[in-house]
């Protein structure tokens, strides 16, 4: 090894990446939205070719490719299909613990909505579970407008 | 199916923080070693495929920057962003395709550099997931759930999957967590998520491989003796969680199908001798030997039980050390591709299993093991 290369000390540059980025949610989410903004609704997207009704919804069917969908109200209240509680915390978690990722099959659905879980004792989630959607007072237009599922 | 074989690999080592070293000087490592191994130069080299992913890179068009560094100057490109097997598949497709004689694979990956969550939330749907704050560890859990629960499989079988594999890793040089563990070591490890727990999860990893495909013809020109594709097949599955049953994977049994039917294989327990799969988190590997069909479904906690995917057992699985044992994320396909290679030929040292004729690399991309790569190898 060359001397130079017994080097005691590696140079690390430190920066940061922040670049502002507009999502543009295309007219079906918009839709989406707007109905849960404004009326706390929950609206899928039915596909009549395979009788499926998709959450969140989507422009297409991604089992039939048809573009031929309906819009279908569904409840604000579904079975935990499956359930993750976080016991590290990170910047990114938007609940104080304890909270729960959860998939949460509405009523009327037939795929699962992936959200947050709360309002539970520790230790009794289970999944099965009924849960009921709670939304925000002053909603925006995104999918926090729902702040979290809890146990009916 | 007509002949593409591996003719040269190479690996850095695997560490938990490669300081000393930025992603070109890995590709540059990876790619002498690759070629010095099939006895080849660069010039022998007449198309390059370059994996890597952008977010982690902490730059666009990341694939790019790594060009020099494998001798790119000049010559057909293509890239992947995705796991280094689906890298690896493009390139042998490559030369399949008639329009190219060798195909250099490359990938590399720095886990170190950023914060993982932060790169793993990325993954998620900007609009409808993204702001919650899923992550790799908090989605798998996900996943873990369904799938233990779905057919009791339990923490304690996910655990000795870890205590397999990091054991195994003792074997293997490149390793980064060659870990004396047991069960119990395992289960009072720091609780991640459960039924996640710090030993059941991959380790953050810094490292590079290199594969290089050649046809028959350029297979005469290199000093190692080919190791040929005999199947491969790839599938994806639905990309929005709810969307998918995730206790189970179809998108694996697909590529798997597809592999074993182009390789010949009706048996994969009797007729693969060794299997390198991805296994992310200890559950994952269980989940895996059902796609893989070496068991029924849900039978995954009882062959771990009756010991059968150990170095003694009917079908090895992961005498590196697997993922669990160093995972430098896009990495982690092609380094269970270069280790069949070496198994086929007799060369993994330690964690040689014998008489080894047809191996198995397993690869995955996106959350929950969204899109599977199954490729069969051998003489």
């Amino acid at each position: 090894m060359a001397e130079w290369e017994q080097a005691t000390e590696d140079i690390v540059y430190r920066g940061r990446i922040k670049v502002p980025y507009q999502w543009w949610v295309g007219e079906t989410g918009s839709h989406f939205f707007i109905k849960l903004r404004d009326e706390k609704k929950l609206l899928g997207r039915y596909c009549a070719r395979c009788n499926l009704v998709f959450m969140p919804p989507r422009q297409a069917c991604p089992r039939c490719f048809n573009k031929e969908m309906a819009w279908r109200e569904l409840k604000d209240e579904g079975t935990l299909v499956s359930f993750a509680v976080p016991a590290y915390t990170s910047e990114l978690h938007p609940l104080e613990p304890p909270f729960a990722y959860g998939i949460i099959k509405l009523d009327g659905a037939d795929t699962g909505l992936t959200h947050l879980v709360a309002g539970f004792k520790e230790g009794r989630l289970k999944t099965g579970l009924r849960v009921k959607a709670v939304f925000k007072e002053d909603r925006t237009g995104d999918i926090m407008d729902i702040r979290y599922f809890q146990p009916v | 199916m007509d002949k593409v074989g591996i003719v040269g690999v190479g690996q850095t080592k695997y560490e938990r923080r490669k300081v000393g070293e930025t992603y070109p000087d890995m590709i540059y490592e990876v790619t002498v070693k690759a070629l010095d191994n099939a006895g080849l130069t660069i010039k022998d080299i007449d198309n390059v495929i370059t994996v890597s992913n952008d977010f982690w890179d902490g730059r666009t068009i990341s694939s790019m920057a790594v060009q020099d560094a494998c001798g790119c100057r000049h010559k057909d490109i293509s890239t992947v962003e995705g796991d280094g097997l689906f890298g690896a598949f493009y390139g042998a497709m490559r030369v399949l395709s008639g329009s190219f004689s060798t195909t250099l694979v490359v990938v590399h990956n720095k886990c170190s550099q950023s914060k993982m969550n932060l790169i793993t939330n990325a993954m998620f749907d900007p609009i409808y997931t993204r702001a919650l704050g899923l992550d790799a560890i908090t989605s798998a859990a996900l996943q873990a759930r369904a799938y233990m629960e779905t057919f009791g499989v339990t923490e304690k079988q996910c655990a000795k999957v870890s205590v397999k594999n990091h054991g195994q890793a003792k074997n293997n040089p490149y390793a980064q967590l060659p870990l004396d563990i047991e069960v119990d070591d395992v289960m009072k490890s720091r609780v991640l998520c459960p039924p996640i727990k710090l030993l059941d999860a991959s380790p953050i990893t810094d490292g590079a491989a290199a594969v290089i495909w050649a046809d028959e013809k350029a297979a005469q020109k290199a000093k190692a003796a080919p190791v040929w594709l005999k199947g491969a097949g790839h599938m994806t599955d639905a990309y929005h969680l709810g969307d998918r049953d995730l206790a189970r994977s179809p998108a694996l049994v697909g590529a798997a199908k597809k592999a074993y039917a182009l390789a010949g294989v009706s048996d994969p327990l009797k007729e693969i001798d060794v299997a390198e799969v991805s296994d992310v988190f200890s559950y994952m590997e269980l989940m895996w030997y059902e796609g893989l069909g070496f068991c029924s479904e849900g039978g995954g906690g009882q062959m771990i039980d009756q010991g059968l995917t150990g170095m003694n057992g009917v079908l090895p699985v992961n005498p590196s050390g697997g993922c669990l044992s160093a995972n430098a994320v896009m990495v982690a396909g092609l380094a269970r591709l270069i280790e069949a290679v070496l198994q086929v030929r007799g060369e993994a040292g330690d964690r040689q299993v014998p008489n080894c004729k047809n191996a198995l690399a397993h690869g995955i991309n996106g959350p929950c093991g969204q899109s599977h790569c199954v490729m069969i190898v051998g003489r």
